[in-house]
Formats: C-alpha cells, sequence, structure tokens
C-alpha cells in the first residue's frame, strides 16, 4: 500500500481545457504531527461540477477547505504545496484572506443559517463586502440570489422572519444564496445534501446543475449516485491521497484503478 | 450465535435448545432482580424528594423568621402633639431671617407641648425621662415645617412625631412589663405615662417612611436604609461599568483570537483560580492597592467598586467564555465563509448569541456582588455614615455592611431594622435573578 502511494499519489489531471480555476499541485496538509493529505494535484475547472469522492476520513473535505483556507482556523493545521487560483497563490503572503473568501464561497454539510431574517442572511456578504451601493442595489442583489438559488418563490412574502424558522432543504438553498450574493467564482460544498431527504436532496442537485452555468463547483459527497449525476469530473481520495481523477463518466464505467474500482463497487468504505 | 446455529459440529436441535435454555435464564434473572430494582428506584426518589423537601423547610424558616423580625420595622409608633409655635421663641427680631430660623430651640417647643399633656410632672428627673420618650426626630420635624412655611410661626399645629425606640419597642409589645425595671429600658414610669397617651389616643401607629427615605443615625427611630440604597446603587453602577466590558473583552480575546499555548493556560488557570478566593483579600488588596497606593478615597463608592470589579472579574469571564463556547461553530464558518473577518464573524454573529448568556453571568456576578460585605469592610465602607452619598466619591456604605452594622448594634430596633433590610436586599437580588431569567427567555435563539 505504501509503495503504492507513491506512484499513484500524484496522479494529476491530464485533461487541460481552459485555464482552470484552480490549479493545485503537491498539496500536502498536516494536522500537527499527523498528515492529512499527501501530494494532491489536481485540477478545478469553470462552468464544471467536480466531485470529490471516498471514504470517511480520507482527507476530501480537508482538501476542500484547504481551498479557501478554512483550514486557517483550525489550530495546528499546516499546508504545503502550491494552490493556485487564477495563477495567483492564495496561501502565499499577496493574498488576503478575506478577499480569498469572498471569490470561494462555502456551503457547509449541515445548513447553517445566520438566526437572522431571510434577508439578512442573504445580504450579509454584500454588504460586508460593501458591494451594493445602496438599499434597491442591495435588495435586487438579495432577490436574484435567491432567485438563482430557487428560494424566491417560497419566500419572497417573508423576506423579514428567520431563516432558521425554513426546513432543512430551504435553509440549504438560503445558504447557497447567501454564498452565490457576493459572486464568488468557485463555490465549494462539504456534502451539502447529507442532512436532507430526498426531495430536497433533489431539489439542491438540480440547483447545483443550474449553477454551473455561472461558477466551478467543486462537491464533497459520498453518495456515488450523487456525484454521478451532478458532476463532470470526480477525484477519488482514499487515505489522504487523491487516487485517480478524471471524467465522471469514466470514473465510475472504467476506473483505472482497483481500489477506485472497489470504492465504487461498494466492496469497502 | 449464528455460528453455533450453523455449525457443522453442532446439532442444529441441540444448538438451539442451549439458546432456548440461555434466554430463559436471562428472563428468570430479569423478573428475579426486576422487584429489587424499582424498590431502589424509589428510595432514590424519595431521598431526593426528602432532600428536596429539607432545603425548601430551611428556606421557608430563614425567609419565616427574616420577615417576622423585619415586619415590625415598617411601622413606627408615632405621638400627636399640639405645639404653638411660639414667635418669641422661634424668631424674636420677627424678620424671618432663614439663619434664625434654623438655628432656633425647637426642643424646648416639644417640651412645652409635653408639658401640656402631663401637667402634673414636675421634677426634674421625671421630666428629663418624660422627654427622653421623644424621639429627637421631632426638633427636625418642627424646624423643617417651620423653615418651609414661616407664616406658621404665631400658630399652633398639630402633629405626629416619632417616639423613642424603646417606646416605641414597648409599643410593639417587645419589651415585657412584668420584668424587673432595673432589666429593661423602659421605666415603670414611662410606661405609666405612656398608657395615659394611649388613652387619651394620643399614640397612633404610622408607616415608616423614615426607613426608606434617611441615612443611618444613632436614634434607630431615625436610621433608614435610603443611604445604603444608594451606596449600593453607586458601588454597583460602577462596578457594572468597569466589569462589564473588561471582563466580556477579556472572553472574546481568550475564546475567540488567543492562541491555545501554554500561557493561554496559565492565565486560565489564573482566572478560574480567581474566582475561588476568598473575599476578604480582595479586600485587602483593594486598601493596598487602590487607597494606599492610587489614593482613591476611603469608604468611596469607587473604591468598593475596583475592589468588587476585581471580584466579579472572573465570575463574568467564566461565564462569557462559557457562553461564546456554547455558539455553534458552524455560524463563525458560515460568516468566515462569506468573507467576514475575523472581528466581523465575532461580532456581528458570535456575541450576538452570546450575549444573553453573558448578561446572565454578568447579573449573577452583580447579585453577588450586590450581597458582598467582607472586601467592602477592609476599604472603609463599614463606617457610620449618615449623609446620603452624594456621588461616587463621597463616604459611602452599601446595604450588606449596614446589615451587618445594625445586626450588631445593641439597641434593639436596629435588629428589627436590619431584618427589614434584609428584605428589601433580598427584594433586590430576587428582581435580578429574575431580570436574568428573563434575558435568557427573552433572547435565547434557536439555531
Amino acid at each position: 500500500m505504501i509503495a503504492m502511494q507513491a506512484t499513484t499519489g500524484r496522479a494529476t489531471d491530464a485533461a487541460a481545457s481552459p485555464v482552470p480555476a484552480f490549479m493545485t499541485r503537491d498539496v500536502c496538509v498536516f494536522y500537527g504531527q499527523k498528515q492529512a493529505l499527501t501530494n494532491v494535484s489536481l485540477d478545478i475547472h469553470r462552468n464544471q461540477v467536480t466531485s470529490l469522492i471516498g471514504p470517511s476520513g480520507c482527507g476530501k473535505s480537508t482538501y476542500l477547505r484547504c481551498l479557501n483556507r478554512m483550514n486557517d482556523i483550525i489550530d495546528g493545521c499546516r499546508v504545503t504545496g502550491s494552490i493556485l487560483l487564477d495563477g495567483q497563490d492564495i496561501y502565499s503572503g499577496s493574498m488576503d484572506v478575506v478577499h480569498l473568501r469572498a471569490r470561494v464561497g462555502m456551503v457547509f454539510q449541515k445548513p447553517n443559517p445566520f438566526p437572522k431574517s431571510i434577508f439578512e442572511n442573504v445580504a450579509y456578504g454584500p454588504r460586508i463586502h460593501g458591494i451594493a451601493k445602496d438599499k434597491t442595489e442591495l435588495e435586487a442583489i438579495v432577490h436574484n440570489s435567491l432567485e438563482k438559488a430557487g428560494l424566491l418563490a417560497e419566500v419572497k412574502d417573508r423576506m423579514d422572519q428567520p431563516g432558521t424558522g425554513l426546513s432543512g432543504g430551504q435553509q440549504q438553498r438560503l445558504c447557497i444564496a447567501r454564498a452565490i450574493a457576493v459572486q464568488p467564482e468557485v463555490i465549494l460544498m462539504d456534502e451539502p445534501c447529507s442532512a436532507l431527504d430526498p426531495i430536497a436532496t433533489a431539489r439542491i442537485e438540480e440547483l447545483i446543475d443550474e449553477l454551473r452555468e455561472h461558477f466551478a463547483i467543486v462537491i464533497v459527497t459520498h453518495s456515488m449516485q450523487q456525484a454521478a449525476r451532478v458532476s463532470q469530473r470526480t477525484g477519488f481520495f482514499h487515505l489522504g491521497i487523491l487516487v485517480e481523477t478524471g471524467d465522471t463518466e469514466q470514473i465510475f464505467t472504467n476506473p483505472r484503478d482497483k481500489r477506485t474500482q472497489d470504492y465504487i463497487t461498494g466492496r469497502f468504505g | 450465535m449464528s455460528n453455533s446455529a450453523n455449525g457443522a459440529a453442532l446439532p442444529r436441535a441441540a444448538g438451539l435448545g442451549s439458546i432456548f435454555d440461555a434466554r430463559q435464564q436471562v428472563s428468570e434473572a430479569v423478573s428475579a432482580g426486576l422487584k429489587r430494582r424499582y424498590a431502589r428506584e424509589k428510595r432514590f426518589r424519595l431521598y431526593g424528594m426528602l432532600a428536596t423537601l429539607f432545603a425548601v423547610a430551611v428556606l421557608g424558616i430563614l425567609l419565616f423568621t427574616i420577615i417576622r423580625t423585619g415586619l415590625p420595622a415598617f411601622t413606627q409608633t408615632m405621638i400627636k402633639l399640639s405645639v404653638t409655635l411660639y414667635p418669641q421663641e422661634i424668631d424674636p427680631k420677627g424678620d424671618r431671617d432663614p439663619q434664625t430660623l434654623s438655628s432656633a430651640d425647637y426642643q424646648r417647643l416639644v417640651r412645652d407641648a409635653l408639658d401640656d399633656y402631663f401637667p402634673d410632672v414636675t421634677s426634674r428627673n421625671d421630666r428629663r425621662e418624660l422627654f427622653a420618650m421623644i424621639s429627637p426626630g421631632a426638633t427636625y420635624v418642627i424646624r423643617s415645617m417651620v423653615i418651609a412655611d414661616p407664616s406658621l410661626i404665631g400658630k399652633r399645629i398639630e402633629i405626629e412625631v416619632p417616639l423613642k425606640d424603646d417606646i416605641d419597642q414597648f409599643a410593639k409589645g417587645k419589651i415585657d412589663s412584668e420584668a424587673d425595671q432595673a432589666n429593661r429600658r423602659v421605666s415603670d414610669k414611662q410606661i405609666g405615662w405612656y398608657q395615659r397617651l394611649v388613652d387619651r389616643d394620643l399614640i397612633v401607629s404610622r408607616f415608616n417612611t423614615t426607613l426608606f427615605t434617611a441615612g443611618d443615625s444613632r436614634s434607630p427611630e431615625l436610621a433608614g436604609i435610603w443611604g445604603a440604597v444608594v451606596g449600593s446603587f453607586w458601588t454597583m453602577s460602577l462596578t457594572l461599568l468597569m466589569s462589564f466590558p473588561l471582563a466580556v473583552g477579556a472572553a472574546v480575546y481568550l475564546e475567540e483570537f488567543a492562541p491555545k499555548n501554554r500561557w493561554t493556560d496559565v492565565i486560565e488557570v489564573n482566572i478560574n483560580n480567581l474566582a475561588a478566593v476568598p473575599s476578604i483579600v480582595f479586600g485587602l488588596l483593594g486598601l493596598a492597592v487602590f487607597i494606599g497606593f492610587f489614593g482613591v478615597p476611603r469608604s468611596s463608592p469607587m473604591v468598593g467598586a475596583l475592589v468588587l470589579t476585581l471580584m466579579t472579574l472572573p465570575i463574568i469571564i467564566i461565564a462569557s467564555r462559557a457562553a461564546l463556547k456554547s455558539v455553534p461553530p458552524s455560524i463563525r464558518e458560515a460568516a468566515l465563509g462569506v468573507g467576514a473577518s475575523k472581528m466581523q464573524a465575532t461580532l456581528h454573529h458570535v456575541l450576538p448569541l452570546a450575549m444573553p448568556g453573558m448578561l446572565t453571568g454578568t447579573i449573577l456576578g452583580m447579585a453577588h456582588a450586590l450581597g458582598e460585605t467582607a472586601p467592602l469592610l477592609m476599604i472603609g465602607m463599614v463606617a457610620f455614615i449618615v449623609d446620603v452619598p452624594s456621588g461616587p466619591l463621597s463616604s459611602a456604605t452599601v446595604m450588606p455592611v449596614q446589615i451587618y452594622l445594625w445586626s450588631d448594634a445593641p439597641e434593639r430596633a436596629f435588629i428589627e431594622r436590619a431584618s427589614a433590610a434584609i428584605m428589601v436586599l433580598l427584594g433586590f437580588l430576587t428582581v435580578m435573578n429574575l431580570l436574568a431569567v428573563a434575558l435568557r427567555k427573552r433572547f435565547e435563539k434557536r439555531w
């Protein structure tokens, strides 16, 4: 296994479509002494959904959280390698973390709306970044974002009610609206449907497919069906290494690596 | 189990039989022990109930004794006097000069009024005893009336003035008239005069407004808690003003911004230990540092507040940190995820959510400080202070110290006033605790 890591850990992304949004090379992550990710190299393309699959604890969430430096808030976390957003190293001194997170939005596993009104939830991002010039512009952004998140019809009569009062699926779409309100280039989704019922999940999946038109999307998921349904490209993580990446269709029909095949056929994980 | 059932070595029936046997055994064991288990549970519940009953009973007894002792303090026995305001006594020159009016001999007028009631009391000693039945406050009452309305001079006014505390206690039945005269503070003659006054309908019992409007006094019938209430108000306000921002700042820094390393561990341990330091030590510290070194006026609400701030600081910090910890990390992540800076995430989202917990902790800390006596003894707030404090730097005392002073006093009447002050203090504490509960209920947000 260790010997294999050395060879397959460097599985790089061969498909070279126009300039990728994210170009990551040899990313290693350490929590204190423990190494969580080893030499991950992966490209994230625009207008595509990239799904990251793998068994629990394989490092896919860790990798995702490197992309907007969410790992910064974890004590003792250290990242090496290069992560380039439009050619700019996000861990270099010239990239401000606040600016980065405005460009790379995130949707979390558990819907986490602010305990404020629906309007305030979506308006928060544009407001702190000073994107809207006045109130009408802010309202336009909020409406637009809710519309894109497919939530506007359901909430337009109760914008001043708490976002926490919505159903789980609505809350998650509210979180997506909140993320897209700041017009990011990339949206990271960390198992966005794991706390939702199948109907709400289907809505989110539809939404992801629509959002692909405007954003690059990276989604971590435990559901291989979901990965197959929503993504164009897939990366398979195992024990902290990126085992295989490729077009989703190829990964699910014709995996090159034995471990990938074992995983997608349900033999482990 | 599936192994034995499928195992080729074991006959199928025997395997199943042993499972049945085992189940039988388990079921028997369960039913055998069931009764004992329930009995134990019942006993446990009984112990809990007894403990609760005991606690409630003790609290009930405490409240009952306090109220029974303190309730009489809310009334004061008064005597109706008919005082003639002789112009030649008050204002011989007739120019109504305020200086003259305030320094006139009103005591004489009171004595004249008493002489009218008891023309038969003539000997010097008897008259002294007779006059001793009336509070020195009587003269103040007349003086303030005259100064407020000089046109009263020359008229005859009907007033009610307080009786001396001993007579008041006798009127309330606290002094046994059967006891030997030498062992009580009211003489037989005074009892006789009192009875005559009662017979002539000149004794009335009134609500004791003095208790709520006056500062401390040597005479119990003139003493009130207002001075202590105002002193407590200043002390508490300053304590809140200093401890709340400091504690919240410290808690936010330690919880949200400080790196987790050995230094912050040391600080945390020290803060926790600070909460367990005996309060008198804070008093000694205040005496040495605030009064001795910085020269803050002794026995002022300012120095009291500084000492109490040191004392409540760790309590509020600990409560605030717990409140911050209870804010789910998902809220921080949500804010950081849309690009809020660390400070924005904290100020816009975490702090508002933690605020109810912080306020609850603060109110409980303040309630703790409001009832604190020991450290204030060290910094001179135990002094006998008659005036109602006018500001944070004037001499003052606080309610618990006032209670301490009164319960230490030899006069019986102070004992009931101490209990009355305890009732008022308990009232304040109850209100503060209710406020804490209300805040928690009102601002509790679900996420």
